[in-house]
């Protein structure tokens, strides 16, 4: 194989107006990527996705009517998500709710996973009560997204400091650094 | 983050005549002649979308020529693209972990099969 993983990049698209659409490739066997989607001690090892958080809770009921929660710590606080599974079919399905708390309005996932050539095709629908819904959970996004560039803005601010120029430093490298 | 402006953005981004009217605005400016062109729809159903997307500062249309080229507003497309980009990358971030974790799992499994044969 040319690429390592071999695996592509996220697409999100919106169908309608209440809808997310997640789709990628993961360069493994179904099995593999439902047991890592649903074993609680391997979710904690990929959820967690930024410098300074940490996962504090991580509780997978993996069957119809149990339940799942994910707390993660930041520096702004506590993200806390849970839900309810309405259908597992393994390795190929699951269908639950997902409530970020304290939000009352949940989201519908259904996730399905699909393999071709020893690759697995992911798809993840996720349906809100209302457009506002939709979009709050989108945003979500951009307040974590935002917190990255400030971390980046950080460090270009710095390498822009007289004491570090004057040390010969170019800031293009520290900024990268 | 002006939502109302991107709530605009979006509604006017959900239907598929205007997201083909916006891709083909950002080739450069065209009248509403020959953007209906490629539509099997009545000049003033394109001048409807049109409308739509004009008041959501989507694009603008010159007023001094007979034919009014309408052209391409690029800022609220951005924010909008934005927007939607930085939910993309927390998920992404969270999938390359998961990669990284799946080359694992496989390899923990080769390695088993390896011994069992």
């Amino acid at each position: 194989m040319s690429e390592k993983r071999g695996s592509g990049k996220l697409e999100i698209t919106l169908p309608s107006d209440t809808e997310i659409l997640m789709t990628r490739v993961f360069a493994a066997p179904r099995r593999l990527v439902f047991e890592a989607m649903t074993k609680a001690e391997y979710v904690r090892r990929w959820w967690c996705c930024m410098e300074g958080f940490t996962m504090t809770v991580c509780e997978i009921d993996l069957r119809v009517g149990g339940r799942y929660r994910y707390v993660t710590v930041g520096p702004h606080g506590e993200m806390a998500f849970n839900g309810v599974y309405h259908e597992i079919v393994p390795p190929e399905r699951i269908v639950h709710s997902e409530f970020f708390e304290p939000h009352p309005d949940g989201l519908m996932v259904t996730m399905t996973l699909e393999e071709r050539d020893g690759k697995t095709y992911y798809r993840s629908l996720l349906r809100a009560v209302s457009k506002e819904q939709r979009d709050g959970v989108i945003a979500s996004g951009m307040e974590s997204g935002a917190d990255l560039a400030l971390d980046h803005l950080e460090d270009v601010a710095r390498s822009l400091d007289p004491a570090h120029r004057a040390a010969g430093a170019s800031p293009v490298a520290i900024a990268r650094g | 983050m002006n939502t109302e402006r991107l709530d605009a953005t979006f509604a006017a981004l959900a239907d598929p005549t205007r997201r083909a009217i916006v891709a083909r605005l950002a080739r450069g400016e065209a009248s509403v002649l020959e953007l209906a062109e490629p539509f099997a729809m009545s000049q003033p159903a394109i001048s409807k979308h049109i409308k739509v997307l004009e008041r959501a500062g989507l694009i603008a249309r010159s007023r001094d020529a007979q034919r009014r080229p309408c052209r391409l507003v690029v800022a609220p497309l951005r924010e909008a693209t934005d927007w939607l980009e930085r939910y993309r990358e927390m998920w992404e971030a969270r999938f390359q972990k998961l990669d990284n974790l799946l080359e694992e799992l496989k390899e923990k499994e080769n390695r088993h099969v390896r011994k069992t044969r």
